[in-house]
């Protein structure tokens, strides 16, 4: 039988990004994606940080449909009734293509249609529902009633992999890896975003959420500017959520999140025009699958290639870049005509030299370190609770300030072993 | 707004299979607390409490596979939609 170069299941960032570099090197290459187009079945947060994969994508992302660049980046920590807040700006961020807002369905549907106009085949409306094995070694992929043979199949389907778990690459999942995103894209004109998120033109603001958006549960809550829309949401660590007691629904964690004062100013007036959720991998490095086998290569989301560093959230640079250098793999093994997993082994060892599995490597510790609720309650309780303190004048004459703070944090718990140790631990992450 | 009137502003192509199947014996005795009953974002997952059976209306399915997480008795089956049905997302 006749086969190509490669055929890459799921039209999201990191078979697309694929898709496009080998289609550079002339490869025969067909997508086969699910969805109507590819996008339509992509969720993001979310934003695109460029700088880390500048070096690698050549003209890929010329012309690319971004909504607004981040110049501003907000955290707040939401008590039950108060919260505080740090807003950060710089011109550095200004100045260079550092991070950018998007929506997938507009996102990905562009970069296929770049992939379209340089050959490739992308065919929608087609879910993949297996593998096609010689002996020990996958061949293709089983879409309906085609087979489609290929010297390799690439892995992009998403956080879920059902060709990871078919090629006996997958962990099991369980819900302390995984956390639901819940989103709401609400839309808002140009002007009103502009001036509630105190943004320029094309200039936007991702704000980070910790405290009671999840009640205190592993999660927070996040909020990007798009050029018209925002993009509002939740997310939840699945053990957390199934172990919370007394039960939680999770659309009404939603809804009261938006019904918080500092959340509601953001978005009053604005219309609700797409409800969506996704599971997202949690477990940074330890979560990570096996990342090739005989005739199989796993990118992006389907790898576990995502990573919470508290501070952000990170996922779809990762996949672009492992989509490329899956396509280099499959370059390498066209060249050596052995796709057998001894040449595929390229794949993980260029990924070790890249921020890929550098990144993910050095913040292995925080997922364990995050899994602690101190970050999801103590302390976004107890710093508004502290300001709230110290800005309220009531009818009592108001103590010296400093004593006043000590006592206040000494009572608080702030100031207890528990809390220096934990202190003391940020150093080694 | 309430989540069911969410969910009409999506896109949706159902098709008349079930993409989600519950096995209700594993579902009713071993599994105590039910979590797709309330974890699930669209809200689709109720108990019919005539016959003791958790229904899902899978026509709203956002495809997110939190409850294929959730369901850790393995109760339930999810799989994607076939290819051209479920969600499509226009901003995602």
């Amino acid at each position: 039988m006749d086969k190509i170069d490669a055929v890459i299941v799921g039209g999201g960032l990191s078979g697309l990004s694929c898709a496009y570099k080998l289609a550079e090197k002339d490869m025969q290459v067909i997508v086969v994606e699910r969805g109507d187009f590819p996008g339509s079945k992509n969720v993001t947060g979310g934003r695109l940080y460029l700088e880390p994969i500048k070096s690698i994508v050549g003209d890929m992302l010329d012309g690319a449909p971004f909504e607004r660049k981040v110049v501003r980046e907000r955290w707040s920590l939401l008590g039950d009734d108060n919260s505080i807040s740090i807003d950060f700006t710089g011109e550095r961020f200004k100045q260079t293509n550092h991070s950018y807002t998007i929506l997938r369905a507009y996102f990905d549907r562009w970069l296929s249609e770049k992939l379209i106009e340089k050959g490739v085949y992308v065919i929608p409306k087609y879910r993949v529902d297996d593998l096609l094995w010689e002996g020990d070694t996958i061949v293709g992929v089983r879409a309906g009633e085609e087979e489609i043979y290929a010297n390799v199949v690439i892995a992009s389907d998403g956080v879920l992999s059902f060709m990871a778990e078919k090629a006996g690459l997958k962990q099991k999942m369980k819900p302390k890896n995984y956390a639901v995103g819940i989103k709401e894209v609400i839309e808002l004109s140009e002007e009103k975003i502009n001036d509630r998120f105190n943004v320029d033109i094309n200039e936007g603001c991702a704000h980070l959420f910790i405290g009671d958006v999840t009640k205190g549960m592993f999660g927070g809550g996040f909020l990007y500017t798009n050029k018209e829309t925002v993009s509002l949401g939740i997310v939840v660590g699945i053990k957390a959520f199934i172990e919370k007691t007394p039960t939680i629904e999770a659309h009404a964690l939603m809804d009261d999140f938006k019904d918080r004062y500092e959340v509601g100013r953001l978005i009053d007036g604005g219309s609700l025009v797409e409800y969506s959720a996704h599971i997202i991998p949690e477990a940074g490095y330890n979560g990570i699958s096996k990342l090739y086998g005989n005739g199989i290569i796993v990118t992006g989301d389907a790898a576990g290639f995502a990573l919470n560093m508290g501070v952000t959230v990170r996922g779809m640079e990762f996949a672009i870049a492992s989509g490329i250098i899956a396509a280099e793999s499959v370059i390498k093994a066209k060249e050596a005509e052995d796709y057998s997993e001894k040449t595929l082994a390229y794949y993980e060892s260029k990924l070790r030299e890249t921020f890929v599995l550098k990144d993910l490597y050095t913040c292995k510790d925080i997922p364990a370190f995050l899994d602690n609720d101190s970050f999801f309650s103590f302390y976004p309780k107890s710093f508004p609770d502290l300001v709230e303190k110290i800005m309220w004048f009531g009818e009592e004459p108001k103590g010296r300030i400093g004593k006043s703070l000590w006592g206040e944090m000494k009572a608080s718990g702030l100031l207890s072993f528990k809390r220096l140790k934990e202190l003391y631990t940020l150093k080694n992450l | 707004m309430r989540v069911d009137e969410k969910l009409t502003i999506d896109a949706f192509k159902t098709d008349r299979e079930s993409h989600i199947k519950i096995n209700h014996d594993i579902c009713r005795d071993k599994c105590k607390i039910k979590y797709c009953l309330f974890i699930c974002p669209g809200h689709l997952y109720t108990l019919n409490e005539e016959n003791n059976e958790v229904v899902v209306e899978f026509a709203g399915c956002l495809e997110c596979g939190t409850c294929k997480i959730a369901c850790i008795e393995g109760a339930i089956e999810w799989i994607y939609p076939r290819g051209d049905y479920g969600v499509q997302y226009r901003y995602g």
